[in-house]
């Protein structure tokens, strides 16, 4: 809350692994605000289904003492991103709020990023996207439609930070903490999800990520992933 | 040593090397008709695929590298054949190497340009290819020099560059020669290909100094290509790929096969061509004994891969490593080292069964086994990536079927066309007074 309009954000994201009930909201929320291309059976079953993100399970224990975790994963947006360097033209950067950004003009699709990215989280335009009638009419106005040839992946929402940054600078005041809210943490109904600036030691997302119940995925990878999972420490 | 120039006048070897250049066979004909149709499909699979999109690959997530990219190291693996033939030999002076190095220099610059081309089929958008050259543009954009891909880019077109160079050379002296035996449009090319070539002795030394300097460059380039393609992968965070060993494993890999290939077209042109009196046992018998050596070699890196990755013991390993040995791709890798060692050491490491045949089986199988090498090493590291929520199994369609089929056939096609319009065996080096220049 003690920001200033200067201050650079960083921002990231914690996930609540014992709140997540895997009811796929954030998934179908993704979705409509990305304009995610849509798959059929066939083209899912030969993996080319597109989610930004997706709810990995894991089963706990012996039958019938079983318990199922849920883990949604997107995009880690790691501060030392693998997919970064390999990419030949530059499509996919750090922009200057620790976003690992995808420039789909920019893509040629080598398809490096994807498999030298760990945690699966990129996504490929196989065909130029369809959706069948009426879902061609109900786009996102925010988000570009992406061409065939071309990588893409979770963007934490960057149309909806652009916009709270603009609306918060023309107002003079600094952007609240909450104020940004991708479309996975707005529709979680568990508010599992929480989202904010890093670079603010007050924030939620910053005060869970500092909890001891906090952890990375693969972080022994050194990719200094920004979204932390929140699980009992066991 | 060269037996045709030892027991043969020089115009005989001149009219026997010349004879191919002139006429065509039915039997030509139709070998080149049907390799071209072959290399027309492949391009029609290649054009539909520009079409509808780069789906109509059997690639998907997880497994973004397919057939296209196997081939693709697979080609540019049978384009160290000329390289280590000639530049090795020449550099050592060892005289057997005489009616072999254009052979194996033309395999050079054909597998590169074919192998060059799988990278841009495989891309997304593959009219944007240009985009990973730094040309100068108004937007100021420069290509990632950061990333492997780059590296490849650099190291490839320097290769191409370099290795049509050192095809070209000693073609100049050969080209000069015919210029004043052929009529027509051959006359016109060769007269233009020779340069200028008049055989005066300031040209025979400047010639003799730019093949052996381009012999040393072109060795050092070849080395280092195919250690970039192997960077390609071990500079990934991917589990099997990440490894030390990958840039010398890949170079040998490629050298082996080269030779394996330079074995079956040698084979091939010497029954369709007539060349029984240059391309002697002699020459097979070398060649054999070269490939046995490689291909212990290649066991000895085999074995160093895998055994540290299984006493190892990681689990993301074990899943590929696992996958490999005794799962799914297992009957690919067993097929792999009886194809790259059982075969070539029993054929050629047992004196009394080496010969022409034998080499030429072996060559064959060596072939087969290092296209599966290098599918062995793409597919399942993808397949079987660290998260194994999102594991996942590929196939190849038709498409990618028909452009890798397609790619021999224009392999073929070259070699037919170059063997029309050159001397397959360099003429001028069974010139008596040629000998005494080295």
């Amino acid at each position: 809350m003690n920001q200033s309009n200067q201050t650079q954000h960083r921002w990231g994201m914690a996930i609540d692994s014992d709140r997540c009930t895997g009811c796929q909201a954030c998934v179908a929320a993704c979705h409509a605000e990305n304009n995610l291309p849509l798959s059929d059976a066939e083209s899912a079953a030969r993996g080319r289904a597109v989610h930004w993100i997706r709810v990995d399970r894991y089963y706990e224990g012996e039958f019938p003492d079983i318990r199922v975790k849920y883990m949604p994963v997107l995009c880690q947006h790691c501060d030392e991103a693998p997919c970064e360097p390999v990419c030949p033209v530059y499509a996919t950067y750090k922009n200057p709020e620790g976003l690992n950004v995808q420039v789909y003009n920019r893509c040629v699709g080598t398809r490096y990023c994807a498999n030298n990215c760990p945690y699966s989280v990129r996504f490929f335009n196989w065909f130029d996207p369809v959706w069948p009638s009426p879902l061609d009419l109900q786009h996102n106005p925010d988000v570009s439609i992406r061409m065939a040839g071309v990588m893409e992946k979770c963007t934490f929402c960057i149309q909806r930070i652009n916009r709270a940054e603009r609306e918060a600078k023309e107002e003079k005041r600094p952007l609240a903490d909450g104020e940004v809210q991708p479309a996975c943490v707005q529709s979680c109904p568990a508010e599992a999800m929480v989202f904010g600036d890093l670079n603010d030691p007050e924030s939620k997302v910053s005060r869970l990520a500092e909890s001891g119940r906090s952890t990375r995925l693969l972080e022994e990878l050194g990719t200094q992933p920004k979204v932390f999972y929140l699980q009992r420490a066991t | 040593m060269a037996i045709a120039s030892k027991v043969m006048p020089y115009d005989e070897v001149r009219r026997d090397l010349w004879r191919p250049l002139s006429g065509a066979s039915s039997r030509y004909i139709v070998v080149l008709v049907l390799l071209s149709a072959v290399a027309l499909w492949g391009l029609v699979a290649w054009g539909y695929q520009l079409y509808r999109g780069i789906g109509v690959a059997g690639i998907r997530r997880p497994v973004f590298w397919g057939f296209y990219l196997v081939n693709f190291v697979f080609w540019i693996g049978i384009s160290h054949a000329g390289t280590l033939i000639s530049a090795i030999l020449r550099l050592t002076d060892a005289g057997w190497r005489k009616p072999v190095t254009r052979a194996a220099e033309a395999i050079t610059v054909f597998a590169l340009m074919i192998g060059g081309m799988f990278p841009i089929i495989h891309l997304g958008r593959a009219w944007l290819f240009f985009w990973l050259f730094p040309y100068p543009n108004s937007r100021l954009l420069w290509p990632n020099f950061r990333s492997p891909l780059l590296w490849d880019v650099t190291a490839i077109s320097t290769y191409l560059t370099g290795s049509i160079i050192y095809l070209f050379l000693p073609l100049i002296p050969d080209v000069a020669q015919l210029s004043t035996h052929a009529a027509g449009w051959r006359r016109l090319l060769y007269r233009t290909l020779s340069l200028g070539w008049t055989g005066s002795d300031r040209e025979w030394h400047a010639l003799e100094r730019a093949m052996k300097l381009m012999a040393g460059i072109i060795l050092a380039v070849a080395v280092s290509v195919h250690t970039v393609v192997a960077w390609d992968f071990s500079m990934s965070v991917a589990p099997m790929w990440h490894s030390s060993i990958f840039g010398p494993y890949f170079v040998v890999g490629a050298i082996f096969s080269g030779i394996a290939a330079l074995l079956v077209v040698m084979s091939i042109i010497r029954k369709t061509m007539h060349l029984e009196k240059y391309l002697t046992p002699h020459h097979f018998n070398n060649l054999a004994k070269l490939l046995l050596l490689m291909s212990l070699l290649w066991l000895y890196f085999t074995v160093a891969e895998n055994l540290t990755a299984w006493y190892g013991n990681e689990p993301k390993e074990m899943s590929v490593f696992g996958a490999r040995v005794r799962g799914n791709f297992a009957p690919y890798f067993w097929i792999m080292v009886f194809c790259n060692f059982a075969v070539p050491f029993v054929l050629l490491g047992i004196r009394r069964l080496r010969s022409i045949l034998t080499a030429t089986i072996a060559s064959v199988t060596v072939l087969i086994g290092m296209w599966l090498e290098r599918f062995l090493i793409i597919i399942p590291t993808l397949s079987f990536g660290r998260l194994p929520a999102a594991w996942g199994h590929y196939a190849p369609t038709w498409v990618e079927i028909s452009i890798s089929v397609a790619t021999f056939a224009v392999m073929g096609v070259l070699y037919l066309v170059f063997s029309k319009l050159f001397p397959i065996v360099s003429v001028w080096e069974f010139e008596p007074h040629s000998e005494a220049e080295e």
